[in-house]
This record gives C-alpha cells, structure tokens and sequence, in this order.
C-alpha cells in the first residue's frame, strides 16, 4: 500500500509540473470563455458603423419618415438624381441606394442597390422600419374608419407573448421549475467532459505504461514493487491529475466568468440594448428582445434550481469509475505493445464503445427517459457517459445506483483482468502480440 | 551457509521450456556466476529469484526458509535491460527507486549522498538522465541496485556499456560489497570476468544446468594434460619412446629459450613429463595448461546438442 502511495505520488508530482500541463490547464478557461464572450462583444461592437443610405421616394409615403438609426442614416434624393445616381451607385459616396417605386402599395416591394454585402441587420432593420409604417398607417386608415375610441391601445393590448414553464415535479410532490434547454446544455457538457477525460487520461496512462517499457526502467521497479501495484499506483496517480485539471478548469472559468461578468458586459451593455431599443421603437422588434431577455432571466434563475451538488458528485464517480474501466484496459495495451504504431490494432476495441458512447448520448439528450438511454446509461462500457448526459434531467434513483453498482462491479473485473495481461506485457518485449497470445497470458501464474 | 537456493525448478512459456528441473545453491558471501548462451533460462531463473514470476514447479528458499514476498528488500537486481525515467531528474529518481525498495526519504538521501560523492558524480543531482551518457546512466543504475545494503546482489550483465576504467571501478566495488558480506549472483557472457570475481558457477543450456562448481574446479576438471615449457637445449622429440607418450602441439625452437607445447597422452603426471625432460635438456619454466573458463563454456555447450 505504502509503494502504491510513492508510484502514485511520482506519477502525480512529474505531470502536473510538466510545462504542458500547467499551459492547457490556464489556457483552457481563457480559451472557453473566449469563445463564450468574444462573439457577444464583437456584436456590440458592429453596430457602431453608421452607413448613409439615399432614398427615392416614388410613392411619397415616407418622406421624412425615415428617422436614422445606429446602422443607417437616409438621405432622401429628387427623381432626377436617383436617375443619375442608378447608373453609378459604386462611385457615389452612398453606401446604398433604397428605391421605393410609386406603386409600392400595390407591389409592397422595394428595392437596394449597393455596391457593397448589404449586412443582414441593416436589411432587416430597413424591412422592419418600412414595415411598421405601412402597418402604422393601415391601422390609422382602419380607425379612422370604423371610429371606435382607442382602437389603436386597444389592439395594441392583444399582443400576447406566452411564457411556457416546465415544472419539475419530485416523488414526494415538491414541484421546481425546470428547463429542458439547461438539462441538455448540462447533459452535453457533462457526457462530452467524460468523454474528452476518458480519452485524453486513457492514453495518458498508454503512454506512460509505454514509456516505463521502452526506456527499461520496468523491469527494475518490478523488483521493487508487485506489477499490480506498479499499475494501480500509475492509474490513480493520474486520476489525481484529471482531477486536479477539472477542479483548477472549474475555479478558474468561475474566476474568469465573475471578473468578466463584473467589468464589462453588465452595465454598457444594458444601456446599449435599450438605447436601441428606444430609437426602434419598432413593436416587433422589441417584443421578441423582450422575449429574448426574459429567456435569459429564466434560464438563470434556472441555473439556481439545478441539483449542482448532485451533478458534480455524479461526475467525479462516473468519471472516476469510467476512467478506471477504460485506462485499465489502455494500460494493458501499453504493455503489450513495443511502439506507438502498433497501437491501432488494440487501441479500436477500446475507442468504439467510448465513440458509441457519444452518438447515444446524442439522443439521449433529445429522449433521456428512452429505452435506448435507459440501457447504454446500464451498460458499464457506455453508462459513465450516457448516464451523465442524463442527470441534470434527473434520473431515478434506482436506476443511479444500478448503473454505479454495474460500473464498480465491471472495473473490479476488468482491473483483474488487465493486470495479468499487464504483468505479463511489460516484460515482453520483441514483437508484437496477437490477441490468442495475449489471452493465454491470462492463464500465466504469477 | 546457503543464502538462497532452487530445487527443481521449472517453468514453461506459452511454447517455450525456459527451465527444466533447475537446482542451485548460492553460498552466503560467495559470487555465484550464472552462465549460459543466450535464451538458455538465465534470466527466468533471476526473474524467479526476485519474484518478478513464479516457477510452475520447484521451490525456491532464502535463508534457509521459503521466499516470500518481504524478501524483496534484501535483494538488489541489476537487469540486463536496464533503464531510466529520462526526464526525471537523477537524484529524484534514485530516491525514488531507494523508497520503492522500502528506504525512508531521509536515509535514502544519506547512502545516496555518500555513494555520489564516492561515484564522483555529486554534480549529476539536479541533471535530466537523458542529459547522461550510457555510461554514466549505468553508474546510477548499479547505485540504485546496492543503494539499500541488500544481502543479495543480483548483476546481469553489468559492465555492458562502461569504458574500461569505470568497469575496473564496478569490479572493486564488487568485490569489496562480497567482502562486507554480501552475496552476489552474476550473470555475464565476459568469462574474463567470470575467472577473475565468480567462486561458484551454474552453466545453463536449453533450459537445464548442464555445469555447477566451485570456478577453479571446473577448471581442473577440463585439463587436457596439457603442458607449456620453455627450456634450454636442444630437444629430439623425434624418438618413438617420446611420441608414444605425448603428442606435440606446437614446438618452437630458436636456439634461446625454445617453447615447447605439448599433451600428455596417458595418465602420467607432471612429473614424468619432467622426468622425460631434463635428462635432455634445462628447464626453464613449467606450466599446466588450465582452460579458460571461454574454453570450458564453449566446449560444454557444443557438446550439449
């Protein structure tokens, strides 16, 4: 015990003083929340560009009517120069040409011209702009007909926007609101994390049981120590490790999310949707960025209500328990290679059910309660992955311990088995095994 | 007494006998020498003796008692393949492999400490391995093999890849751990160094001992009769009397100290030989022609067809 605790404490201490894990460790928050910020910000920052845009009015329905925004500011031309201008829309200092023909109550059409990719918030927000004005003054024609007092309010206070709440309701009839979006996003997230943790501590447990071959160093530690321990120590070392990274990832995107959340997006960004908002004063518009925002807070306020301590406690047993199924069975295929390049053959076994894996998880996310879900969760080659992506929808509890106990059972017989075939392995050197040579190890005496 | 000792010990891999009914018996304070043509089962039987696998029949006792699994702490192996964490740093890994055989940190530290500065390599402490050369790694190896004062010492091959200077200083050092009590098993295909360290050895062919006994013994045993003289004089070897009794392998006659190269045929001894001699001529030097133990090796396992 005392040699599996000094083999564990190398195999920690020499990788996570390695430059690569420190770099992948500090890079990798920056690089997630980059993704999740850098988009958002550039967005905000688009809109600054304000383009003139000149405007023939055939019809004279909106003269004047046009207000500039922050994309487009019209400027409205005579007959005559939008003849002149037609020809040369690329040499004017116009960036685009908005041609509304005399007709255009009947076509309900208009036309721009540009020398340039018209952006798609510019189209939309001129089609949106046109729009409401039509529909401004068909509603003032309609009432000026039928002349009912408030008529305008009081369609106006038709519009509906329904909010649909999913509640969740537990066994003993305590009700939470819950979101299907947050369970899938969570679900992904979480399957996926196993899944990237599986592989990359997986080969890192390869590589190492490889090098200790290669460089010779094996046979004379397994003078010291029992091949078994040797194994276990290497493998639990390097759980650590994959630990260590999850917990330093999850502090430091927290660090990063609170400190990015404090100085920017809040407060100028607030004041910038509304001052949009303000100067659309466009109905449509704002009712979905209303709809929107309210997505937003219900989401958040969701994030509260999700069972964090039980996803996160799942995660480190389904990651500890599939990790140790899995580089249990990469540690046996490190010892009875001689090279990297004979890997493929024995490393395909292993890499399909965590491939499959991933494709149930797909749908699982889409059906968590399937049949299909239910037994790849039981499963203990695919469950550490298919499970996780079930959790944050919540799963029975039964059906949790079933899928534990079937894991520990399974990696209690698979760590028996990969060890004789590691014991073995490691001293084997010359040429490549076939899989009957490997099976008679099995039956070795130690 | 008896340090450690096999008793018909077998072992079979999947298509290969790697041992059959193999006996040894290693004398406390003694150097054992394991010899063998490569493939023959040396390295199953080390690989026995330090647990690393356990024979499929025989027994195989240390001190006088079973071996158990404690005992690995009283062993030192020296594998023939033998190597290093290359980007671990030397003293963390001798250390390191110091603690694995059951050293404390602290004590660990001290034997490291002194053997460095008798190694002269204190210098070495915080450099990668893949920084040393060949040699050099071989050095911290059979540093690491002796760190924890073991009672047996196992060296398998271990002069492959030093010069001859620091080959000559693994020699003393040998010999001076036999002199302190320790007892050591060794395995080489250098029978120079076999003649001039190994009191006892096991000769290992196709999997059986084909040859055990004390080194000069072996010897003994593989004379031929066969006798180097250089005398003054002149000699006729031509007469029947002469060549009916001995056969003339080489004879080198240049008027000053002539060498004479010769077996005897019959059982006769030294002594007629000489007898034979000086009647004719002035001797002066005799010698017995003892085989090399090269010779011995080659001759018995060409015969172990």
């Amino acid at each position: 015990m005392n040699k599996i605790l000094l083999i564990l404490k190398r195999e920690y201490t020499t990788r996570v003083q390695k430059k690569s894990f420190i770099i992948l460790t500090l890079l990798m928050p920056i690089i997630l929340s980059a993704i999740l910020f850098l988009p958002a910000y550039f967005m905000s920052m688009n809109d600054e560009q304000q383009h003139t845009i000149a405007v023939y009015d055939g019809s004279s329905i909106f003269l004047g009517r046009l207000e500039s925004t922050n994309l487009a500011a019209y400027k409205f031309i005579p007959k005559d120069e939008y003849l002149a201008l037609k020809k040369d829309i690329k040499q004017s200092s116009y960036y685009a040409l908005l041609i509304i023909e005399p007709n255009f109550l009947t076509t309900n059409a208009v036309q721009i011209a540009s020398g340039n990719n018209i952006p798609y918030d510019l189209k939309s927000q001129i089609q949106d702009k046109i729009k409401s004005i039509v529909e401004k003054d068909k509603m003032a024609e309609v009432v000026r007909q039928t002349a009912i007092p408030d008529l305008e309010k009081k369609i106006e206070l038709t519009k509906t926007h329904i909010r649909l709440d999913t509640i969740k309701v537990g066994s003993n009839g305590d009700s939470q609101k819950s979101s299907t979006e947050i369970g899938m996003v969570l679900g992904y997230i979480f399957g996926f994390m196993i899944y990237i943790f599986i592989f990359l501590y997986g080969t890192m447990v390869m590589q190492g049981v490889m090098e200790e071959k290669q460089s010779r160093i094996v046979e004379v530690i397994i003078s010291s120590v029992k091949p078994f321990q040797l194994m276990m120590g290497k493998i639990i070392g390097i759980a650590l490790v994959g630990l260590t990274q999850f917990a330093l990832w999850v502090i430091l995107s927290m660090a990063i999310f609170g400190f990015s959340k404090n100085f920017y997006p809040d407060h100028s960004k607030k004041q910038q949707i509304q001052n949009i908002m303000e100067q659309k004063q466009d109905i449509i518009q704002q009712d979905s960025s209303e709809a929107q925002l309210d997505k937003m807070q219900e989401i958040i306020g969701m994030t509260d209500t999700v069972n964090f301590p039980l996803i996160i406690g799942c995660f480190i047993f389904f990651f500890i328990g599939g990790y140790l199924l899995y580089s249990s069975m990469f540690a046996a295929v490190g010892s009875a290679i001689d090279a990297q390049e004979d890997a493929q053959q024995f490393m395909l076994p292993i890499s399909l059910p965590i491939i499959l894996s991933i494709m149930v998880m797909m749908s699982a996310l889409k059906n968590p309660e399937g049949s299909m879900a239910f037994w790849f969760s039981m499963i203990p080659f695919t469950s550490p992955i298919v499970m996780m992506s079930r959790i944050p929808f919540g799963v029975p509890a039964w059906q949790l311990l079933l899928s534990m106990a079937l894991l520990v059972i399974t990696f209690v017989g698979m760590v028996w088995v990969t060890a004789r075939i590691y014991r073995t392995g490691i001293l084997m050197y010359g040429k490549k095994p076939s899989w009957r040579e490997i099976g008679k190890w099995l039956t070795y005496k130690s | 007494m008896v340090l450690f000792s096999a008793i018909d010990v077998s072992k079979t891999y999947a298509s290969q006998q790697a041992l059959t009914n193999v006996s040894i018996s290693v004398e406390q304070g003694t150097i054992f020498g394991l010899l063998g043509p490569n493939g023959a089962g040396k390295t199953t039987l080390i690989r026995i003796i330090n647990q690393i696998t356990a024979p499929d029949s025989g027994s195989v006792y240390f001190e006088g008692r079973p071996l158990k699994s404690t005992d690995i702490s009283q062993i030192g192996y020296l594998p023939e393949e033998r190597g290093l964490y290359k980007k671990m740093k030397v003293g963390e890994q001798a250390l390191y492999l110091g603690q694995l055989k059951g050293l404390s940190r602290h004590d660990a530290m001290k034997e490291l400490k002194m053997w460095f500065e008798k190694f002269e390599i204190t210098p070495w402490w915080d450099k990668k391995v893949m920084e040393l050369s060949k040699g050099m790694q071989q050095k911290v190896q059979f540093i690491c093999t002796v760190l924890h004062k073991p009672q047996l010492l196992i060296f398998d091959e271990p002069f492959s890849g030093f010069d001859p200077i620091n080959a000559d200083l693994i020699t003393q050092e040998i010999l001076r751990l036999k002199n302190e009590g320790a007892t050591i098993i060794f395995s080489t295909h250098n029978m120079e160094s076999v003649e001039q360290l190994c009191d006892h050895i096991a000769l290992i062919d196709k999997s059986k001992k084909i040859l055990d006994g004390p080194t000069t013994q072996i010897r003994e045993n593989f004379k031929t009769n066969t006798f180097d003289i250089t005398y003054r004089g002149s000699l006729n070897v031509d007469e029947a009397y002469f060549a009916a009794k001995y056969k003339i392998l080489s004879h080198e006659q240049n008027g000053h100290g002539n060498k004479l190269h010769v077996q005897n045929l019959h059982d006769g001894t030294s002594q007629d030989l000489i007898k034979d001699l000086v009647n004719q001529v002035e001797i002066i030097s005799f010698n017995e022609v003892i085989p090399s133990m090269n010779e011995v090796f080659i001759k018995v396992v060409k015969q172990n067809i």
